[in-house]
């Protein structure tokens, strides 16, 4: 098939192995994939698999909904809970336990939550159901932001004002910074391909030039991959950090200008808490002033239970690429895909559901 | 009138109606004609296969079918897959006040159609109508009974070392013909489901060969949950090879879009079997000359080491674990 098939060739993917056994040479190296997709493009296509063993892949915060912290889950879950609003979320969303509850479980219990494939779906829910309040809940990383901006800027247009949007957006460099001062060897960045199109390649700038650390701008498919794990590995061997991109039939150095605008424009950079990492500077989106009417914080205030997290459950580490899955005393046992305890088994980009899935037995 | 009424239900004059004018006028033979409480029927041997199945599909009409074929389908190939010949079925209609008569003639019709393709008798059957909202539109159950062939054991539990692993088709057609017909998704595609009765395909790989030990149809979780079934029902690993796995263009296309694994994808017209190396040539040349097994394959085989397992090799070298399926991939898909 075209634009997929290309990728995944048999014959260049084992040259693009040769290539990197050779180059990496037996010296330890630790790379850093920062995007949920790439985590299960890795273990989906066995990836770690063909790679020298002393070549070690770690996955890090790159799962919007693994990072996104119990309080803006129960935030969602109370606002369900309320009889004049529709909750619309993407899919992932629903089984993410929260403090004491999921949007499944409310789901079941009569809670009117709707999954939809895009936020422009949701506007069209409060568009013909006036009477309810309908709540976005806002979560993922630059790639998804611009469409949200949209809605909120189309609400705005054909003034449909019972759409609102819970705002837990994140961006991503400043915890790729906060991870890199910090004490997990990272050697290599393999920086996210879809962010990356959004926000081109200058924000990864500062981590080479503070830290000394490559980043590569990656694409998806096992070609991609394996090309930007070489692409790193020839950096460390040049002794020449710097930000490069692979994904180059996706992704400009400037980014998406339009997207960029539309995100400023609504959107403002706030401090935000990650699972995992905690408080960190200036990594969140919060609605402006001038969009407030629809912002679901503002506009419906809600009480919202004390959080709590789930006992022995490692996600916070695992989103700092500290422990792999199967540390967790919880992973595969009372922790399963079907009957989730944290967050990273839950969402189809988790680290612990794509070990789950693909890894768990071997290697 | 248009529209079912709870009266169609109650099983008075208006079911009768419904009956009479409805259901018999195409479902028409000897045992419905009887009007009796039960069918009775004539069994040639004292082996039977029974089972049932319930169709919550939605939408009711998909490309490439509809509920009503769906429901003669499922029953039938779980029949066929046990090297059962199908012979006859039940249907059990429930139906949403207000629902279209016109709607349930084609249902109706396509049921007929079905049951003809596959040469079995529909023999007794119900109508129940509920009020408005307890149902979405029709569901449907059917039950069949199938004559056991002699000398022919087919069970999940039969896959032996060395044996062949074989599809008759290309997989995620069902699944993604329904997933991607939604009106939500805001895209359109040219899938058809591959809902068809196997027994035919059956009847000519039986033909050739008793020694076929396990035969499954790759219905809901898809190839990779049958296979991870037979793996552990048989206490055997089993490797596939990626570049093997038939699949269509735009199923591969759809699935990629949407983020789904078209080895997890519902099939309603694709069977799996474990077949003895020294037949599978001869058993794989008669399913292609069956029309829905012209594009049939070997994708992999059965191994004494990784019991329980199900490993697949993929395009670039490596190896990639196929686990059972956990959730629902794509919810009432049948």
């Amino acid at each position: 098939m075209k634009f997929i098939d290309e990728f995944r060739q048999g014959n260049v993917a084992r040259h693009f192995v040769k290539t990197i056994r050779e180059l990496v040479d037996g010296r330890e190296m630790t790379f850093m994939e920062v995007c949920g997709t790439h985590t299960m493009a890795i273990a989906r296509h066995g990836i770690r698999e063909l790679l020298p063993e002393q070549l070690i892949l770690i996955s890090g915060p790159g799962c919007p909904v693994c990072v996104t912290s119990n309080q803006t889950l129960d935030r969602a879950i109370a606002l369900s809970r309320r009889s004049d609003v529709i909750v619309a979320t993407f899919g992932d969303m629903m089984k993410v336990p929260g403090s004491s509850s999921s949007l499944d479980l409310e789901h079941a219990r009569g809670a009117d939550i709707r999954v939809v494939a895009s936020t422009l779906e949701a506007l069209s829910i409060a568009a013909h159901e006036r009477e309810k309040k309908v709540v976005f809940i806002g979560i993922g990383f630059e790639t998804t932001v611009p469409t949200v901006a949209a809605s909120l800027i189309e609400a705005r247009n054909r003034s449909v004002l019972n759409y609102f949007v819970l705002s837990a957006h994140k961006v991503m460099p400043p915890a790729m910074e906060l991870l890199s001062r910090g004490d997990v060897r990272i050697d290599g960045y393999l920086c996210p391909g879809h962010v990356s199109a959004i926000i081109g390649s200058r924000p990864y700038e500062p981590l080479v030039q503070k830290y000394g650390i490559g980043c590569v701008i990656g694409g998806f498919e096992p070609l991609d991959i394996l090309q930007s794990i070489q692409m790193l590995v020839e950096q460390i061997n040049h002794d020449d950090p710097k930000v490069e991109i692979q994904y180059s039939r996706v992704v400009k150095k400037e980014g998406n200008p339009k997207a960029q605008e539309i995100i400023d424009k609504v959107f403002e950079v706030c401090d935000s808490h990650w699972r995992g990492l905690g408080e960190v500077k200036e990594s969140g989106l919060k609605i402006r002033e001038s969009f407030s009417e629809w912002d679901a914080e503002i506009q419906i205030p809600i009480e919202v239970e004390p959080t709590h997290e789930p006992e022995g459950c490692l996600c916070g580490q695992v989103l700092q690429g500290r422990v792999s899955p199967s540390d967790c005393r919880h992973f595969g046992t009372t922790c399963t895909p079907g009957d989730p305890v944290g967050p990273c088994m839950v969402s189809s980009e988790g680290t612990c559901a794509a070990f789950f899935k693909y890894h768990h037995i071997i290697k | 009138m248009n529209e079912i009424r709870l009266a169609h239900g109650g099983g008075g004059r208006y079911s009768h109606q419904l009956i009479e004018e409805v259901f018999l006028p195409v479902l028409k033979n000897d045992y419905l004609d009887s009007r009796d409480d039960s069918a009775l029927i004539d069994v040639p041997s004292t082996r039977l296969a029974f089972t049932t199945d319930s169709f919550v599909v939605e939408p009711l009409f998909f490309p490439g079918g509809d509920i009503g074929r769906l429901a003669v389908c499922g029953t039938v190939n779980d029949l066929a897959m046990l090297g059962a010949k199908p012979a006859y079925l039940s249907i059990g209609f429930i139906i949403e006040e207000g629902f279209l008569i016109d709607d349930l003639k084609r249902i109706v019709q396509s049921v007929k159609e079905a049951a003809d393709e596959a040469g079995v008798l529909i023999v007794t059957g119900d109508t129940k109508v509920v009020q408005r909202g307890n149902v979405d539109g029709l569901f449907i159950n059917t039950s069949g009974v199938g004559i056991l062939r002699e000398n022919v054991t087919l069970s999940g539990a039969g896959a032996q070392a060395g044996d062949h692993v074989v599809v008759s088709g290309p997989l995620g057609c069902h699944g993604m013909a329904v997933m991607t017909s939604r009106e939500d998704l805001g895209f359109r595609t040219k899938i058809q489901s591959d809902v068809t009765p196997l027994n035919g395909l059956v009847d000519a790989m039986l033909g050739v060969t008793n020694h076929i030990h396990v035969m499954r149809d790759a219905t809901r979780g898809g190839l990779a949950t049958i296979l991870n079934e037979i793996a552990g029902q048989s206490h055997v690993g089993i490797e596939i090879v990626e570049e093997n796995v038939p699949l269509t263009e735009e199923v591969k296309g759809a699935c990629e879009l949407l983020g789904f694994d078209p080895l997890y994808v519902a099939n309603e017209g694709v069977l799996v079997a474990c077949i003895s190396p020294g037949v599978v040539k001869d058993v794989v040349k008669a399913m292609k000359r069956i029309s829905c097994g012209r594009n049939s394959a070997v994708i992999g085989s059965v191994l004494s080491e990784n019991k329980n397992r199900v490993v697949m090799r993929t395009q670039i070298g490596s190896h990639r674990i196929l686990d059972m399926l956990s959730g629902e991939q794509l919810p009432r898909i049948c």
